[in-house]
């Protein structure tokens, strides 16, 4: 498959609000469950050890009119838990056995609340990740922690999950995280072979399929990618954060590369690479995915900081392994741990000398110019002044 | 304001005014007495803890309190945004920002000094974690955090339980022995926390007496001073126990003689409507938005926001015998730290439990914690009760947010739509 057909396959499969693929892969065997989650990091190994497929459901972007979702929130709030109450009560996700809502932030964490209360017969759970990063405190209580969410998996999926069957899936998802980073680095190394908005659905798609599948389509884009011949143009490099958790509408990522930026480093569905090193495949299975978690995971605003000489560490050590030139901050409106945390990585991109700009989106947005003429100022002034 | 000197005010009042006053006063002199100071949050505020090593007691919270009592804050939150702080997060954070660039000067006219240590006690709010580390950022100071778990089912784990003792044992202790000196001593905690139950069994008595037909209090605009000391800098001490005893004689008197609470403009006579209240209320028109209420014969008789520093009506103690659990179970079991379907399992028990005629949320713009869902619990316990809610938008601390108009209006029209509900049961009968 070249580059086109990929792109083409993955970018229907994300725009799809009704999850026609979910919902055939469930079809296709009798038994098979779906698992749904939300950002930003939930570990997929264990959904996938249970046979059952893990979604990611990151809001109803900007094709689904919000018309039921409105009347379960006040005015001031961002718009992903409005879009995810209409997926809900429109019966697009009526396939889904199990929500999992990850710790982001108090929106999503009140929104297992609201799911459990709405959908009673869907099983609901919240899933609190530590922010103690000693091995013996928060390692033990996370191991803990995954141990009864695979009790739960067990018992929704009605299949038991063996350390074999765990161990393979961690296998997979290594791999996963291995052709995702690879992507990146080529990315970085070329972005005008591998355009944002490209690798954006490529990611999207995957965490709505089984990861076998993407793990090939990951491999055949690379090939496809490194091959074609594309042109270099004289854009400035920048790196992007802000939008792991509500994700910006597709015209946005596209925007910003049109306006003259190659994204050489983003954080959009964040959960796919969340964990930085291979998860050791020998051993206590659960201990291994909890202490990566504990000492290699990405550094984002819904992790705490240890250590204030570490803040905005990860970021700045990204823009400079990826030779980024400048930073955007894009925010989701009322994004409370992107808004918190951008005053504190502003002051460490400023402090070695990384130029920045900010603005806030929706997952809806639709006026575009605007974000162009920003992010197309940007990148002149990088080009003129650095 | 002018208004003040002929604000009334009751001998229990006037104690707790005394011991803030003299709480600041210790504070802004650390520097010339020696004494450490940890600053730290109101939900999960382990303050026995804290004066078991000497230390004071600094709470941003309260101060962001006070200083939108005064007007303020709209200053410091317009001065944190120009610093780059986004509109649209927590203005608590930003008035306390916004306040440091400004001096950052206390209620007694005296600067802030410096914190030893942030104690960053993470219960029931993101935002906590993150002002921290903008604080951290601001003072360069030492910072131990709790990780305080969520109770995503609707109940706490013996897992969650451990983790949170663990921290203490192993991280908040020793950080505090350090910055102290003083070493640990487990039977001074016992001793304080043997006084916190005192006080928590009297606070909750006051609470309760909203059940009595006048109420003698005001449950949410009365209760936010009733809650000062036991969630603030004098949980576990006998300053504490004494004030809720001369509380409890005032409340007693008052239901011997049939009054109401005691308002800023004296004793509320009438009272036509028993209200439970969701959500925090505005500071920065406090006075106004009380006698919204007062004004039109409503009396809060139970809230949400009166439980945010410990649901202690729910029957939690602090336990002598078995001090670090019991913080822990203290931390995991405040109101923001429980699921939806709890919050909404307390709020329908309050309307049946006090003889509500409904609910109202009062919505707070910066504040996910309290305000993602509230509109499906409001609906949720009006399918419930059947008993009526409303709903209001202000905010905590930023002036630009509270529109008197349009919140008055609304109550005005919630309490008209009471009255016709009670005249619809009537007829019907």
């Amino acid at each position: 498959m070249g580059t086109q057909e990929i792109v083409t396959k993955c970018q229907t499969i994300y725009e799809d609000l009704n999850f026609t693929y979910a919902r055939e892969w469930k079809a296709a065997k009798a038994g098979r469950k779906v698992i749904g989650f939300m950002p930003v990091y939930v570990p997929m190994e264990l959904i996938h050890a249970a046979n059952a497929l893990p979604l990611g459901i990151m809001g109803g972007g900007d094709q689904m009119e919000v018309i039921h979702g409105d009347a379960y929130y006040q005015s001031y709030i961002c718009r992903i838990p409005r879009s995810t109450i209409e997926l809900g009560v429109t019966g697009r996700l009526d396939f889904v056995d199990m929500m999992l809502f990850p710790f982001v932030c108090d929106v999503i964490r009140n929104l297992s609340g609201i799911w459990k209360m709405m959908f009673p017969n869907v099983v609901s759970r919240f899933f609190d990740t530590p922010q103690n990063f000693e091995e013996k405190i928060g390692g033990t209580y996370y191991i803990h922690e995954l141990q009864e969410l695979k009790e739960a998996i067990e018992e929704t999926t009605g299949t038991k999950i063996t350390d074999e069957a765990l161990r393979n899936s961690i296998k997979l998802y290594n791999e996963n995280r291995k052709l995702i980073w690879g992507l990146y680095d080529a990315r970085a190394k070329e972005p005008w072979k591998f355009p944002t908005w490209e690798l954006y659905v490529i990611m999207r798609a995957g965490i709505m399929m089984p990861v076998e599948e993407h793990n090939q389509l990951l491999k055949d884009y690379a090939a496809a990618a490194h091959q074609e011949d594309r042109p270099k143009r004289d854009n400035s490099r920048i790196a992007l954060n802000g939008s792991f958790c509500e994700q910006p509408p597709l015209n946005l990522i596209k925007s910003i590369e049109m306006a003259g930026c190659y994204i050489v480093e983003d954080d959009y569905v964040l959960v796919n690479r969340f964990l930085t090193e291979d998860v050791p495949v020998d051993g206590d299975p659960l201990a291994n995915l909890a202490l990566t978690y504990i000492k290699h995971s990405v550094e984002t605003a819904c992790k705490y900081v240890p250590k204030e000489e570490d803040k905005g560490k990860f970021l700045v050590n990204r823009i400079k392994q990826c030779a980024a030139e400048g930073v955007i901050f894009a925010a989701p409106s009322f994004c409370d741990p992107a808004l918190l945390d951008r005053p504190m990585l502003s002051h460490r991109v400023t402090e070695n000398s990384i130029p920045s700009i900010s603005f806030k989106y929706a997952e809806n947005s639709g006026q575009m110019q605007p974000i162009r003429e920003q992010a197309g100022t940007f990148a002149d002034s990088i080009k003129l002044w650095n | 304001m002018s208004a003040d000197k002929n604000v009334i005010k009751e001998e229990s009042m006037i104690i707790q005014k005394a011991m803030i006053s003299r709480n600041y006063d210790a504070i802004t002199s650390k520097l010339e007495t020696g004494q450490k100071m940890a600053s730290t949050f109101v939900p999960g505020n382990l303050n026995e803890l804290v004066r078991c090593f000497g230390m004071l007691n600094n709470l941003p919270e309260i101060n962001a309190i006070q200083a939108g009592m005064r007007k303020l804050t709209g200053g410091y939150i317009m001065e944190a945004e120009k610093g780059g702080h986004s509109e649209d997060v927590c203005t608590y954070v930003k008035a306390d920002i916004g306040q440091l660039g400004k001096g950052n000067i206390a209620p007694n006219g005296k600067p802030y000094p410096d914190p030893d240590v942030l104690l960053l006690s993470y219960t029931g709010c993101y935002t906590f974690m993150k002002w921290f580390e903008l604080l951290r950022e601001q003072y360069k100071c030492p910072t131990v955090m709790i990780h305080v778990p969520y109770q995503g089912d609707g109940h706490w784990t013996m897992n969650m339980r451990d983790y949170i003792v663990k921290q203490l044992k192993e991280e908040v202790i020793p950080t505090f022995e350090r910055i102290s000196g003083v070493k640990f001593d487990i039977d001074r905690l016992r001793e304080m926390m043997a006084l916190s139950a005192k006080a928590e069994d009297d606070l909750v008595w006051v609470i309760e007496t909203a059940k009595h037909k006048p109420s003698p209090i005001d449950a949410y605009f009365g209760a936010v001073y009733y809650v000062g000391p036991i969630f603030s800098a004098f949980r576990g001490t006998q300053e504490a126990v004494d004030y809720y005893k001369v509380l409890k004689k005032e409340i007693q008197y008052r239901i011997d003689n049939k009054m109401g609470p005691i308002t800023p403009e004296g004793e509320m006579k009438e009272q036509k409507y028993r209200i439970v209240v969701e959500g925090p209320p505005n500071w920065t028109n406090f006075r106004e938005f009380w006698k919204m209420f007062y004004d039109e014969g409503a009396v809060v008789v139970a809230s949400s926001y009166s439980k945010v520093g410990g649901t202690y009506d729910m029957g939690f103690r602090h336990d002598p015998a078995n001090p670090l659990e019991s913080l822990a179970e203290y931390c995991l079991g405040c109101y923001t730290n429980r699921n939806l379907p709890t919050r909404v399992e307390i709020l329908e028990k309050y309307i049946n439990d006090y003889e509500a005629d409904g609910l109202l949320t009062n919505s707070i713009k910066s504040c996910n914690s309290f305000s993602a869902g509230q509109l499906m619990m409001m609906r949720e316990v009006e399918k419930r009760t059947g008993k009526p809610g409303a709903f209001i938008e202000t905010d905590l601390v930023d002036p630009r947010y509270f529109s008197a108009a349009n919140v008055k209006n609304r109550l005005e029209s919630y309490f008209q739509m009471i009255e016709q509900k009670r005249r619809g049961v009537k007829s019907a009968a």
